[in-house]
């Protein structure tokens, strides 16, 4: 086999990945998946000097190596390659966005179905207007449309599902709607402060997730030396970026089994946290907190008095308003046996994230592929096995209580440190970016697995950039969640799943 | 026991009057731009802008509709000439006012004479509205939730958010509307009853933001129809969002 072997948080040299022939590429990578431990994290292409180049990295939990793999075709002439999808399930999306966005023909794929639309996209005739729905005939069955505007204030999307009475046989979901053309922008925006924005805004809702793990990548390619401290600090916002949306998630799960106590009390205990945020560095979402290189906004002495008194105050609520939901058998009934997804059926998929961990799989980029402040954590995941709606609710609560323990211990950590962290402002003009390199970064977000790549030219340029949102895994998985449950228990599914729409249409 | 004593420790949690909270120090809203003169050649606050929010002609000027309020000027600004303070009173219904001058110390306001009569006339006790996401990055669609949740409470205000543009009086756009929403928009549009109120929120909403005059964009809806209230903030605050409407409906 012919692959660079690397790790989390890591620049190579993008000459020293071989480049091999696409039937190398997929002979090498479906043996090496196998195992499964190992997974996709990213794969790719763009157009590189004359020609289409493609990346692929696979991760190996188990040893938290990433294999690198490329493989390069003819700019002008048309592809059809043999899918890997075929042998491997997971690289469905993958392969479905090279599609969209070269034209790559992929045979024996079993649905090249478009990605979202992307307005660079290889076939312009293909527009949102011509999706092509899967059909299912039949004289008992109806279909049930419902988006891209939804009832609720949430992002857009289409759901389409097709139903034999009140029974989801399968569910559609069509993407495409949020995207914005971010990508595209981290290449056409220069400056340093303009592409912190867009990190920022690739989902609003996990701002420090897509920051922190821009900002890490932009730290390799500038040769800027980590700082403990600085990571540390940047981890208590992960931390705490987690316990917001997880407490938040389980409010809306509350609205959603009518249980209006829970949905009261949890959503009005994210307040203090993203509040806290606000006390920080003036933004409840966390924005403009974490810069490349730098810290804005020292956590001082007052800062910290105040989070754990937030935190402290938090979790005794928190821990009554759980205890209570988590034992009253009108929520269980609607939580237990719904939705469920089978082991199986994640590996499949390549799921990520809390959703994964629901099912048995120990994947949690804090443990198998440690980032930064994490090297130095023992942080063993949490998983449930029913793979259920109540699964995923059981982990969120363990994971508020497990962070709020983390948070703690990084204060502790804070006052011993001897070191201080850079909070002096950076002038990015002054940094060159190393030439011809790749850089990759892995952060275990709410959400789950973000992967930022870039790819630096010869100038010192950046190339290429590419995000992979945890969405983008998982969004097959709520469609298999949702088969042979009621239609009614759609919203419990799609909000145990959570999952990002500007993430995934960037 | 359980359910009582949780009811008792979250205690009240509604703020009593929406008008009246002060945010921390650090919180960025209105900014203040003071008429010290710039340093020969400085453009330092133009240059770091991601949104080009800012120009440099006599004195500068920041346009609110384009601003992130990321603070990265306050900071680069040699002169110390940009502060800005936790001031979120700052939505408009005159897209000219989101525009701060130098030496300007008044608040942003509504201008009370371009208000449509039918909106004072029939929205001051109630005032249903559709949110549609276009292009939102959903923390604006976040912050707009936490309107109706139990610490800010618009529903005392008769305010609420709808789930049919058939029940809803207006419309709240967030997003810099992409390509894909912008019929999706129009349809929502056209199902809502007259009078049809249409309140922008957020930055990306306002001007299109960091994502402005890319391909995947298409801001054409908003050519159309007169835009009833301009919601500042990435995301809007809560707080920006409520005092806003009030202003607007209330007599």
């Amino acid at each position: 086999m012919n692959y660079l072997l690397t790790k989390n948080n890591t620049t190579v040299d993008l000459n020293a990945i071989p480049v091999i022939s696409y039937d190398d590429f997929s002979t090498d990578v479906s043996l090496l998946v196998q195992d499964e431990n190992r997974h996709c994290v990213t794969y790719y292409g763009w157009k590189h000097l004359e020609v289409l180049k493609f990346i692929c990295a696979i991760a190996d939990d188990a040893t938290a190596a990433i294999y690198l793999f490329s493989y390069e075709l003819n700019v002008h002439e048309k592809h059809h390659l043999a899918s890997l999808t075929h042998h491997i399930f997971a690289f469905h999306i993958f392969e479905r966005e090279i599609h969209e966005n070269f034209g790559i023909y992929f045979t024996d794929h079993p649905w090249l179905k478009p990605v979202r639309y992307a307005y660079d996209r290889a076939d312009q005739n293909n527009t949102i207007a011509n999706y092509p729905f899967f059909k299912i005939t039949g004289n008992e069955i109806h279909e049930v449309g419902v988006g891209p505007i939804h009832a609720g204030v949430i992002e857009p999307g289409h759901f389409r599902f097709m139903c034999n009475g009140e029974n989801v046989l399968h569910l559609e979901i069509q993407l495409g709607f949020q995207h914005k053309g971010t990508e595209n922008l981290f290449l056409t925006k220069s400056k340093m402060s303009q592409r912190h924005l867009l990190a920022e805004s690739i989902a609003g809702d996990t701002v420090v997730g897509h920051a922190y793990t821009f900002a890490r990548n932009m730290e390799q390619l500038y040769g800027i030396k980590e700082n403990l401290k600085l990571e540390l600090i940047r981890s208590i916002a992960l931390e705490l970026e987690r316990i917001a949306v997880h407490v938040g998630n389980l409010s809306a799960l509350c609205t959603d089994v009518a249980y209006q106590l829970g949905s009261a009390v949890f959503g009005a205990l994210r307040t203090p946290i993203i509040n806290y945020f606000q006390w920080w560095c003036g933004n409840r979402f966390s924005r403009t907190l974490i810069r490349t290189g730098y810290n804005p906004y020292p956590l001082t002495p007052a800062l910290c008095d105040r989070l754990v008194g937030v935190l402290d105050d938090f979790e005794k609520k928190y821990i009554e308003m759980s205890e209570e939901m988590f034992h009253l058998p009108s929520v269980l009934a609607r939580l237990e046996r719904s939705g469920i997804i089978t082991q199986e059926q994640m590996h499949l998929v390549g799921a990520v994230g809390v959703p994964a961990r629901a099912t048995g799989i120990k994947r949690d980029i804090r443990t198998s592929h440690p980032f930064a402040y994490y090297k130095h954590v023992k942080y063993e995941p949490v998983t449930q096995i029913a793979g259920d709606t109540l699964s995923h609710a059981v982990i969120r609560d363990h994971e508020i209580k497990k962070s709020i323990t983390l948070i703690r211990t990084f204060l502790s950590l804070l006052d011993t440190m001897p070191i201080s962290e850079p909070q002096q402002k950076i002038n990015y003009q002054t940094l060159a970016l190393k030439p011809n390199q790749f850089s990759i970064a892995l952060t275990e977000s709410w959400r789950g697995e973000i992967c930022h790549t870039a790819v630096t030219n010869a100038a010192g340029e950046l190339e290429h950039y590419k995000i992979k949102d945890p969405s983008m895994h998982n969004w097959l998985a709520l469609a298999l969640a949702v088969r042979n449950n009621e239609i009614s228990d759609f919203p419990i599914c799609n909000k145990t799943f959570d999952l990002s729409y500007c993430g995934h249409d960037l | 026991m359980g359910i009582i004593d949780i009811l008792i420790h979250q205690g009240k949690q509604y703020i009593p009057d929406l008008s009246k909270p002060v945010l921390p120090e650090i919180y960025r809203g209105l900014p203040h731009l003071s008429t010290k003169a710039c340093g020969e050649g400085c453009n330092a606050c133009v240059d770091i802008c991601p949104t080009d929010a800012i120009v440099h002609t006599q004195g500068i000027s920041l346009d609110l509709g384009k601003c992130v309020f990321c603070g990265e000027c306050q900071s680069e600004c040699p002169e110390q000439k940009i502060k800005f303070t936790n001031d979120y009173k700052i939505a408009t219904n005159d897209r000219k006012r989101l525009v701060i001058a130098e030496g300007m110390t008044e608040g942003v306001k509504l201008d009370p004479d371009k208000v449509r009569a039918e909106i004072k006339q029939f929205f001051g006790g109630s005032l249903k509205l559709r949110q549609v996401s276009a292009g939102g990055d959903n923390a604006d669609e976040n912050e707009l939730n936490a309107c109706s949740n139990v610490n800010f409470d618009m529903g005392r205000y008769g305010i609420d958010w709808v789930a049919s543009p058939r029940h809803a009086d207006g419309m709240v756009i967030s997003g810099p509307i992409t390509e894909h929403m912008a019929e999706p928009v129009q349809i929502c549009y056209d199902a809502i009853p007259f009078p049809k109120i249409i309140i922008l929120a957020g930055t990306n909403a306002i001007s299109g933001g960091i994502f402005e005059g890319t391909k995947s964009l298409n801001r054409s809806f908003l050519d159309k129809y007169p835009i009833d209230l301009y919601v500042p903030g990435y995301p809007p605050h809560p707080l920006t969002f409520i005092n806003g409407v009030l202003a607007m409906i209330r007599k």
